[in-house]
């Protein structure tokens, strides 16, 4: 049996995924700013000049509110799904908890997520729009996101061991997902019959909140949050199940 | 109580082994019919009490890992019953974890803490380990300017800073050069003295009937041949 330190473990492999991805880069830290801004400049480009009608007020603020949490997502689902594999030769030799692999990369990418804030909150205040008191739900939506990947994370990277494919197809989801939550577009373009659908998503639902408290200054509305509260924690205690379940077979398929 | 039991034990492995393309996986659904399998062992049974020292000799494929991985828990038996009471710190490959791009210091971390190391015993044990790895000022830079020597020599350094109660080796003390040896065999007997168990897969006869009180010859996955050192050593070079 392992007795070792969960802690212990759990930020040593956060801080060597953070150093790692980092050291050996002339602009290091800064890609983690330049990145979103990049995507954010090209998008605003294709708003204001090719699809003038889509344009929002306060726009650099309404695209972050979506970019900065897809982004995050999109990373921490990507890379969580292949940090088992990539664990490869400590499962092979050592019994410390597999559940920390996955974990541990998803918040290695919130050292990242952080920056990004960051840039999102310089952008709000930068643009007129003050601090109002529904700030105080940030932390809290923020954290049913981390709890949705880590769900998510778990799940696919204990899949992906059995069947590779899994890292792509997670990939290729990513990709669509890009379309379908609500980033370059305002949530009252889409039609009637969705809007509640799209709630049901808590990348989406995210989003919403965000643009609800940051963009609007308006409290989230309760039915929204409770069902990013709910598909967030549902996808964790699957996640953890799927992943307790598979975990047993994980050294005879590797 | 035995520190180590086995008991009938049977390990097989899936002919196709491994993860799976998506393309295999559904075939195989499909088809449904048992795929073939391979016994990486076969119906081995044997103890080891406390203090006790064993020595697993074999060619290539015999199953020796297969063994030490069930001892170290890594995986289950597919049949029979195996029985583990201690700390068990496998030094099955030396340096699990440890990464180029991070500085020989933060590796000691790293690992320490995947070995199953407390971070006040890491902390305490830090200046311990660095002496003995014998690396100096270089733990400062990352581990991609190392010799492979080095490298082995800071990650047996921290192994052995485990403190389990079953030490499993396996084949990893070719490391460094003489004299580091010799510290490991040092270290080793130490251990032994302790009154602790060794689990040991060597080629060395000389090591293995110094350190080992007991010794069990596996071929194909079977038990060939058990008894002292010197007698299964003597039948495993006579049958070459």
């Amino acid at each position: 049996m392992w007795t070792g330190d969960y802690s212990f473990v759990l930020s040593n492999l956060v801080k060597k995924d953070f150093k790692v991805r980092y050291r050996n880069m002339s602009l290091g830290v800064l890609w983690s700013v330049l990145n979103p801004l990049v995507t954010m400049g090209a998008l605003a480009f294709v708003f204001t000049k090719i699809f003038p009608a889509s344009k929002e007020p306060h726009e650099s603020v309404f695209l972050l509110c979506g970019l900065v949490p897809f982004n995050f997502f999109a990373m921490a689902w990507n890379t969580g799904t292949s940090s088992l594999m990539e664990s490869y030769s400590i499962m092979k030799r050592v019994t410390v908890p597999r559940e920390l692999f996955p974990i541990a990369t998803v918040l290695g990418n919130c050292v990242h997520l952080l920056i990004q804030i960051g840039i999102l909150f310089a952008f709000t205040l930068g643009s007129g729009l003050g601090v109002n008191r529904y700030w105080i739900w940030l932390p809290y939506v923020w954290l049913m996101e981390i709890v949705f990947v880590c769900g998510l994370a778990m799940a696919t990277s204990a899949i992906n061991i059995y069947i590779r494919d899994t890292r792509y197809v997670v990939e290729s989801l990513n990709a669509v997902l890009f379309y379908f939550v609500p980033i370059f577009y305002s949530h009252d373009r889409i039609p009637k019959q969705f809007t509640e659908l799209v709630h049901y998503n808590p990348v989406a639902a995210l989003i919403l909140a965000l643009r609800n408290i940051l963009w609007k200054g308006i409290a989230p509305p309760p039915d929204l949050l409770l069902r990013l509260t709910f598909c967030s924690v549902l996808t964790f205690v699957a996640g953890f199940l799927i992943f307790r379940r598979l975990k047993a077979g994980f050294f005879d398929h590797m | 109580m035995p520190v180590i039991e086995f008991q009938n034990v049977s390990k097989c492995f899936s002919r196709t082994g491994g993860s799976k393309l998506l393309r295999v996986f559904l075939k195989e659904q499909l088809q449904k019919r048992n795929h073939e399998v391979f016994y990486a062992l076969k119906d081995v049974s044997f103890r080891v009490e406390k203090g006790e020292s064993l020595a697993i000799i074999g060619s290539n494929g015999a199953g020796k890992s297969t063994l030490l991985s069930l001892v170290a828990g890594l995986t289950l038996p597919n049949e029979g019953r195996v029985e583990v009471n201690g700390k068990v710190a496998a030094l099955l490959e030396l340096g699990t974890g440890f990464h180029p791009d991070l500085t020989g210091s933060e590796n000691v971390m790293l690992n320490a803490s995947i070995l199953g190391l407390s971070r006040k015993r890491a902390e305490e044990c830090y200046d311990a380990i660095l002496d003995f790895s014998g690396i100096g000022d270089f733990i400062q830079q990352p581990l991609r300017t190392y010799s492979s020597g080095m490298v082995m020599r800071l990650a047996f350094a921290v192994a052995i800073h485990v403190d389990p109660d079953i030490l499993i080796i396996d084949e990893v003390l070719a490391v460094g050069d003489q004299a580091f040896q010799a510290k490991c065999f040092d270290r080793i007997c130490e251990f032994k003295k302790a009154g602790k168990t060794l689990l040991f897969v060597s080629h060395v006869p000389e090591m293995v009937k110094h350190l080992c009180d007991y010794s069990i010859w596996l071929e194909h996955g079977q038990v060939k041949a058990s008894g002292t050192p010197g007698d299964v050593l003597d039948a495993y070079s006579g049958n070459g």
